[in-house]
């Protein structure tokens, strides 16, 4: 099967993509609705939380994290596929990732934005955020640079602003065709605006290259770094549960688990709203599913690394927090996670759900599920069940106003993410016509080949 | 001598490509076939840099000088911080210590390398740009675009060379 036609003009590629961000399907207002109503729940349990205080979310010793934590590292993670897997397979000449780079790379960005959020959340005084920042200033008190929090704070910075970069500077040869292909109005004024007069010269397309290829040299060990980071908040401590050596490896496979798995939900979502049916195309969606299916298998097996390593070391109370989680109360949710984690995924091994859209649309779902319960089993038993005695009776269950807050950060992701598609060619125009300039020469060859091997029988 | 602009228009890379190897092989006076001609294409085509011989790019020094400059600015100003850091107590401990701060380092490094990676390319590609004189909005569609500018004199011979070549549209500058 071929991942894209090699038959499709290139006009008809402007034309399909530009439809797209005029007239997408009546269920993109559905989703739009949604998204706003769940944002709303969201802001609504936020001002709540600022105006009474931090005692509605049911925080409280040990459980100082709560969901809000668990919910930044589950965002972090989701970021993670999207520009990390484009540059790889950009670096790698994978040409089926160009028709579906740009949305996921936009996941990237919205997913990091709606992570920061959480930052400010978990602290209550959002105020107090300023704290974290490193500027001179009268007090002569800087923030703690030994600190992984620090660390994270710069790296997720970074990652976001490189991640923006790298999606914008993929974009302007676009937004050239969109400015191109409208009369008036504000798109065209947007466009003009932002595709800097590119006009596709000899001169623009070279350094283009260089500066792109360049960007994703730079984003892969960027990309690792961040969640290495993000596991040693939790690893660099002395915690049961969090002092584990594998924790950067652990987390960064979670990471590109989770992401691929929100690659595959937005995938389908796409092709069916915007009508992308010729260009995520069934034979990428299944090269997407076989990888999401490898990574799966990783970190199934780094989870066995970490639980062998827990069970046969000398360290009684990390061993407790494991038995812990596999029996206490968090029990059901430790098994969900598992389940949903590295069985669920064995779905994608059966190859004729490879390309079952309702399949791997649920399943998807579950995977991801599972990826933000192993969040939460990372944050939550470790407060519950550590080395003092006095926690161990300490089980949280968050209130509704953490639920609110974090059932509105997917209403805020969905939301962006949506306008982004609406306003931005979610498709990369230019290169699916490289795809198809590419596939067009190969089989020209061929042909030339097989002729001339005729010929000489 | 003023100089006019040309634009034609072709459907295809082969196409273009012999029109650019006429115009190199071709000695027009009062036209420099590496200074008065652009070709401007749909897609990032490689063949076109290589029929068009070999240009320099200057960006990876921009992303050299930007990574060195942000992972050394960036070492510097934590290690002066730290070192101007006397409320906390270090108890015998480095005031600027290394293994924490290079992973501060690090991520600044990549951080100056690719905003000026990106400042470099927008150098570099002249970016952002006014409209050239002729501009077809074809070219983001499906056509390779091939501007040249040229003395009075010259125009003629190289509207010719191009109608050889079977362009599909001849734009001309209006004369001044």
């Amino acid at each position: 099967m071929k991942d894209i036609r090699e038959d499709i003009a290139w006009a008809k590629i402007n034309q399909d993509v530009m439809k797209s961000l005029e007239n997408p399907r009546k269920i993109y207002w559905v989703i739009l609705f949604f998204a706003v109503l769940m944002f709303a729940v969201g802001i609504g349990c936020e001002v709540y939380q600022y105006q009474v205080g931090m005692g509605v979310a049911n925080l409280d010793n040990p459980h100082v994290w709560g969901l809000y934590i668990a919910t930044f590292i589950f965002w972090i993670g989701m970021s993670h596929s999207g520009t990390l897997l484009s540059a790889i397979l950009h670096l790698m000449h994978a040409d089926w990732r160009k028709p579906i780079y740009r949305f996921a790379e936009a996941m990237t960005t919205f997913s990091l934005m709606t992570a920061g959020l959480f930052v400010m959340v978990h602290l209550g005084r959002l105020w107090q955020f300023y704290y974290a920042v490193p500027y001179p200033n009268e007090r002569w008190v800087w923030p703690n640079f030994q600190s992984p929090l620090l660390w994270d704070a710069m790296a997720i910075f970074t990652y976001l602003s490189s991640s923006v970069l790298f999606l914008f500077v993929g974009m302007i040869p676009d937004l050239a065709i969109a400015r191109d292909n409208l009369q008036s109005g504000w798109r065209k004024k947007l466009y003009t605006l932002l595709a800097l007069g590119w006009e596709g010269t000899d001169r623009q397309w070279r350094n283009f290259r260089v500066t792109y290829l360049t960007i994703a040299c730079f984003l892969i060990p960027l990309a690792v770094s961040v969640h290495s980071i993000v596991a040693s908040d939790f690893g660099m401590s002395q915690q049961p549960g969090w002092h584990v050596t594998s924790f950067p490896p652990y987390f960064v496979a979670g990471a590109l688990y989770s992401g691929c798995a929100a690659i595959i939900t937005l995938f389908i979502i796409l092709r069916y709203v915007f009508k992308f049916e010729e260009y995520m195309t069934l034979p990428i969606l299944k090269k997407i599913v076989r990888l999401t299916f490898a990574i799966a298998m990783v970190w199934t097996y780094l989870n066995c690394v970490e639980f062998a390593s827990v069970w046969y070391s000398h360290d009684g109370v990390s061993k407790d927090l494991l038995i812990q989680k596999m029996t206490g109360p968090y029990a059901p949710f430790w098994w969900a996670m598992i389940f949903c984690g590295s069985v669920v995924p064995f779905v994608f091994a059966i190859k004729r759900f490879q390309t079952h859209i309702p399949v791997l649309f649920a399943t998807s779902l579950l995977l991801n599920l599972g990826m933000w319960l192993e969040r939460w089993m990372i944050v939550a038993p470790t407060f519950s069940h550590g080395y003092y005695p006095w926690t161990w009776d300490h089980d949280q269950w968050p209130s509704m106003i953490q639920w609110g807050i974090v059932f509105g950060s997917f209403g805020w992701f969905t939301l962006l993410f949506m306008v982004f598609c609406k306003v931005f060619p979610s498709v990369s125009m230019y290169e699916v016509k490289e795809m198809v300039y590419h596939r067009t020469l190969h089989l020209k060859k061929n042909e030339i080949g097989e002729t001339a091997e005729q010929g000489a029988h | 001598m003023s100089k006019r602009h040309l634009l034609a228009l072709y459907g295809n890379f082969d196409e273009a490509e012999a029109v650019v190897q006429e115009l190199r092989n071709t000695s027009i006076k009062g036209f420099d076939v590496n200074e008065d001609m652009i070709v401007k294409s749909p897609i990032e085509h490689p063949e076109v840099e290589k029929f068009l011989g070999d240009k320099p790019v200057y960006v990876q020094w921009f992303t050299l000088i930007g990574a060195l400059l942000g992972g050394s600015l960036g070492f510097l100003g934590i290690s002066s911080a730290q070192a101007n850091f006397f409320m906390q107590m270090k108890g015998g401990k480095p005031i600027v210590p290394l293994p924490p701060n290079f992973v501060l380092t690090y991520e600044l490094f990549i951080l100056g390398g690719v905003y000026i990676t990106v400042l470099g390319f927008l150098i570099c590609a002249g970016l952002p740009a006014k409209r050239s004189p002729l501009y077809n909005a074809k070219v983001s569609v499906d056509n390779i675009g091939i501007l040249v500018k040229g003395d009075e004199s010259v125009i003629s011979t190289l509207k010719a060379i191009f109608t050889k070549h079977k362009a599909l549209e001849i734009q001309e500058e209006a004369g001044k």
